[in-house]
């Protein structure tokens, strides 16, 4: 899937987000360190995504992607270091209050429970943010957004095909608009063609009102979609700014960049 | 057909008993993923609350039952939740299982502990006149049956309703597969957690209270077999669907009461199917339903969030402090044989000897569990087999003990060999309990016949004589069993280091990988578990000849339980964690029997030894390789921390914490990843291992 950049489409998002940049960011991560037991995963990172921007979160394998957005929502403590989001400081908060305060993480690989069905799925979400009487109305939308969903209403949603259970993950999301939205690796093993579905539903996401944090190996479509870029190298960030001013930054960061390897995961 | 419903009446209500039990393990298996064996022992705390406080306290029943059901059941649940399983939610469901093992063996000792060791006769029934008659016909049935069954059926409706139509119910559902997940839906997964256990608990109670009445004392071993036949019951339902358990339950109860009715009295079939026929329809159910296997493990996701499994000790050692352990271990083995022939009382050198055949039996243990990543619940069956078959033959054919021990050994490996055919098909929880019912099997059925066990006679089984030496002296006998354990003990690191070994981490890792690059795998776990039925076998006949004589109480299936506990504690890895439990079984053991009997309430402290096992063992919530390997990480690397700075030097690559970081970024797995070449050195350490639990 090698997707090269497409210089005039990047100026013209990097201009629009100098805009919005002048807003007070809605996620601010400062100086974070995280660890697995022993293992030191992130030194130090820092980066802001401004209110209604979409961030992209580069970076190979292993680069530490992953850890950050565990961090952002909470399911990995950082170790120093703040998190602050929606004006509030979020360091140390359980996954759950994070998650109330309007920030959705869609993480890497299985993102929806396997063992209920999709019904299950989407009513687990809906009946918490929208309440009882809204589920209705709720589900009815999200299965005339994706019928195939509406089809598979009863089945168990680990049956469903990777493309499928993407979009019920998105499904979710657009039935509740949170204020941001990380997206870990959403286009993982997914053919083009439904790779570009995934991505066409998150700027219909980003129309709606909601800041995304795209976390990607494969550059090309995350750079179509975001206005501002953070490159992780080893645990540190080492690019934060527009994507017109990425240049060929990203190529030389980015050994892995479109090659089989770039399938594996990287935690 | 008048008789046949003469029979089945009284087994409805022991079905719905049944089923209580059940339901109340298939709660907590759906919303915790614990198959809590645990759930026996929380409905005897119940029992024993209400019998305290109605019997010796002088409660009105209301209020007996009230606080045991309503606020001591709930609590013990609560509790579990916040200290143990919490912790533990994310991890395999192995661990979980060993936790719940663990609390089985642990909370009738506690309660031993804090209650006293009484025997508490004719337990009070929370329903005012019980044994009131009604007659319906031709039939009678008590009112405490009644109620039985009204309960039940109440307890299954309600709870059903809960699950299919509350958004708790779904959340409930939903905890088990990823915690982490439902955070992330915004919802307070502790919380959801903390409540599921609180139910299941209260249901445990509610079990308890009510089943008392059905024996003659509150014990907690007939709420252990009781809870075998829930398992069957449970295990009709698939583990997830309330109704086919509360049918199962049904029954499960009503075939045992028509099987009694039918089979004439005294016969090998009524006195042995008759107990054992929830262990069979168990074993035959695990093999029969598709489901049951299957649809047993959801990985979690999110499961990347949980730092690595910690290197084994051995690996991360620093190469100065091998030296000192390379010239330390053969000084230390020989200063212990050296003491052990001359200088230690005769008596304790009887006791050490017991204790390196328990660390035979629990090498057997190593094998399975750490090398082969499965849980068998029957080790001590195979240890009696292996040490009735050694005994027999020396009795009727007078083959020698040493003969005697290869064949007994053959023979637990063959059985091995056989239980783990149909087990392949199972593994993990499945395979747990289809050995739990083996071991029964092999209690109720199998040691009890006069040509195997000998009921409670047993066997006399001497010591070995080669040639013109005997070994019948105590000192001698030492030696022996010291070179069968050396001899075990290169067996299981020769195995680790070569092939197999490797193969076996593989499949460990994942059956399915280790397949597609050409493992057979069922052959090796075939292997695996004949080879270490074979072991168990082996430490059988040691421990036999080493008493003398032998008889199917020395290993009923509760030592199965504990021996997984204990090796768990120690380390499941190495062959030194074996050792160590061998020896602090044993030493511990011995001890604590020099407490006095009085004042009375010192004897309490008894048979402590099997909460500290226990305690060890929940230690696995924090340190999943076991204490003793946990220590001996730590003090390696203090150590070598010590030593570097002495020394002034770099420290040594892949010792420093630092390193492995440094590793993991460049993509590359650090040191202590690799599968450990530290068979060799997990022996080698025993020498400090060995001092630990002596000292």
């Amino acid at each position: 899937m090698k997707q090269g950049l497409r210089p005039s489409a990047v100026v013209g998002r990097g201009d629009d987000a100098s805009k919005r940049n002048s807003d007070k960011p809605l996620l601010q991560v400062d100086s974070v360190e995280a660890s697995y037991g022993p293992y030191k995963a992130l030194f130090g990172v820092s980066f802001s995504v401004a209110e209604g921007s979409a961030m992209a979160l580069l970076g190979s394998n292993g680069a530490g992607k992953s850890t950050v957005s565990r961090v952002v929502s909470g399911l990995i403590p950082a170790t120093s270091g703040r998190v602050i989001f929606a004006g509030q400081d979020v360091t140390g908060l359980s996954a759950w209050r994070i998650a109330r305060l309007g920030l959705a993480h869609a993480p890497e690989g299985r993102s929806v429970f396997a063992s209920l069905t999709v019904l299950e799925n989407l009513q687990l979400t809906f009946r918490r943010s929208l309440g009882k009487e809204a589920v209705g109305d709720a589900l009815a939308a999200a299965f005339s957004e994706f019928p195939r969903l509406g089809e598979r209403q009863s089945q168990l949603a680990g049956t469903l095909s990777g493309g499928e259970q993407r979009m019920l993950a998105l499904a979710k999301v657009l039935a509740v608009p949170p204020k941001l939205l990380i997206v870990d690796e959403l286009s993982l093993g997914l053919a083009p063609i439904i790779a570009d579905e995934v991505f066409e539903r998150l700027d219909a996401i980003r129309s709606r009102g909601t800041s995304l944090l795209i976390v990607e190996q494969h550059v090309g479509r995350a750079l179509e979609l975001a206005d501002r870029v953070v490159l992780l190298f080893k645990g540190q960030v080492s690019y934060e700014g527009p994507v017109s001013e990425l240049g060929d930054l990203a190529h030389q960061v980015l050994p892995t960049q479109g090659s089989p390897a770039a399938g594996e995961q990287d935690t | 057909m008048s008789t046949f419903i003469t029979y089945l009446i009284p087994g409805i209500p022991v079905g719905c008993v049944y089923a209580l039990m059940a339901v109340g393990l298939v709660l907590t298996y759906k919303t915790s993923g614990v198959f809590n064996l645990a759930f026996g022992a929380q409905a005897y705390v119940s029992a024993l609350v209400f019998y305290l406080s109605v019997e010796s306290l002088g409660w009105p029943i209301w209020a007996g039952a009230l606080v045991a059901i309503l606020l001591v059941g709930p609590l013990v649940g609560v509790a579990l939740d916040r200290m143990l399983f919490r912790h533990i939610r994310a991890a395999p469901s192995i661990v979980k299982l060993v936790v719940a093992l663990a609390l089985l063996i642990g909370i009738p000792t506690t309660m031993k502990l804090l209650f006293g060791n009484a025997t508490r006769l004719n337990p009070p029934s929370i329903v005012a006149n019980a044994s009131q008659v009604y007659h319906f016909g031709a039939y009678y049935v008590s009112k405490g049956e009644i109620v039985t069954v009204a309960v039940t059926v109440v307890v299954v409706a309600l709870l059903g309703a809960l699950f299919r139509y509350s958004e708790l119910g779904l959340h409930m559902r939903a905890v088990v597969e990823s915690p982490r997940m439902l955070e992330l839906a915004g919802v307070n997964a502790d919380r959801v957690g903390t409540f599921a256990w609180g139910l299941s608990s209260f249901l445990a109670g509610l079990a308890g209270v009510l089943l008392a009445p059905l024996f003659s004392r509150v014990s907690s071993l007939d709420f252990t077999t009781l809870l075998v036949s829930a398992i069957a019951a449970a295990a009709l339902g698939s583990l997830t669907s309330l109704p086919l358990t509360l049918l199962g339950g049904l029954l499960l109860g009503i075939g045992q009461a028509v099987l009694t009715g039918y089979l004439p009295l005294n016969s090998v079939l009524a006195t042995g199917l008759r107990p054992a026929f929830p262990f069979v329809v168990l074993v035959l159910l695990l093999l029969a339903l598709p489901g049951l296997r299957g649809s047993m493990e959801v990985i979690d996701p999110l499961s990347g969030c949980d730092p690595p499994p910690p290197p084994l000790a051995a690996s991360v050692r620093d190469p100065r402090l091998d030296r000192v352990a390379r010239i330390g271990f053969p000084v230390f083995v020989a200063a212990f044989v050296l003491s052990a022939m001359t200088w230690v009382p005769s008596f304790w050198v009887f006791i050490l000897t017991q204790g390196i055949a328990f660390s035979i039996i629990f090498l057997s243990i190593t094998v399975l569990t750490g090398m082969g990543g499965q849980i068998s619940l029957c080790q001590a069956s195979f240890a009696g087999f292996g040490a009735f078959a050694a005994g027999q033959l020396a009795m009727h054919l007078g083959l020698s003990v040493i003969l005697g021990a290869l064949v007994g050994a053959v023979a637990a490996a063959v059985l091995g060999a056989l239980v783990a055919l149909p087990a392949l098909r199972l593994g993990g929880i499945a395979l747990a309990l289809a050995t739990l019912a083996f071991a029964l099997l092999a209690d109720n059925v199998l040691f009890p016949l006069g040509w195997l066990g000998n009921g409670t006679t047993g066997v006399s089984v001497p010591r070995p004589v080669i040639g013109s030496i005997s070994f019948a002296g105590t000192r001698a006998f030492f030696l022996l069993a010291l070179v069968v354990l050396a001899a075990c003990s290169a067996v299981v690191i020769m195995m680790r280091r070569g092939m197999t070994g490797r193969y076996l981490a593989a499949i460990r890792g994942s059956e399915l990988a280790a397949s597609t690059v050409g493992i057979n795998v069922a052959r090796a776990k075939v292997m695996v578990f004949a080879l270490s039925a074979g072991l168990a076998g082996i430490g059988g006949v040691v421990y036999a000849s080493t008493q003398g004589s032998v008889s199917p109480t020395d290993f009923n299936y509760f030592f199965s339980l504990v021996f997984v506990v204990l090796v768990v504690t120690t380390g499941v890895k190495t062959v030194e964690g074996a050792i160590n439990a061998g020896m602090a079984y044993v030493i511990l053991q011995q001890l604590l029997s020099y407490i006095p009997n009085h004042p009375a309430w010192l004897h309490r402290f008894s048979g402590i030894e099997i909460l500290l096992f226990a305690l060890g063992a929940l230690g696995y919530v924090i340190h999943p390789e076991g204490m003793v390997e946990f220590q001996k990480r730590f003090w390696t690397e203090r150590i070598a921390r010590m030593l570097d700075r002495r020394g002034g030097h770099q420290p040594s690559e892949g010792s420093g914490l630092g390193g492995h970081g440094e590793a993991l970024l460049e993509g590359k797995a650090p040191d202590g990843w690799r599968p450990s070449e530290g068979g060799g050195l997990g022996l080698r350490g025993g020498a400090a291992g060995l001092d630990g639990t002596q000292g």
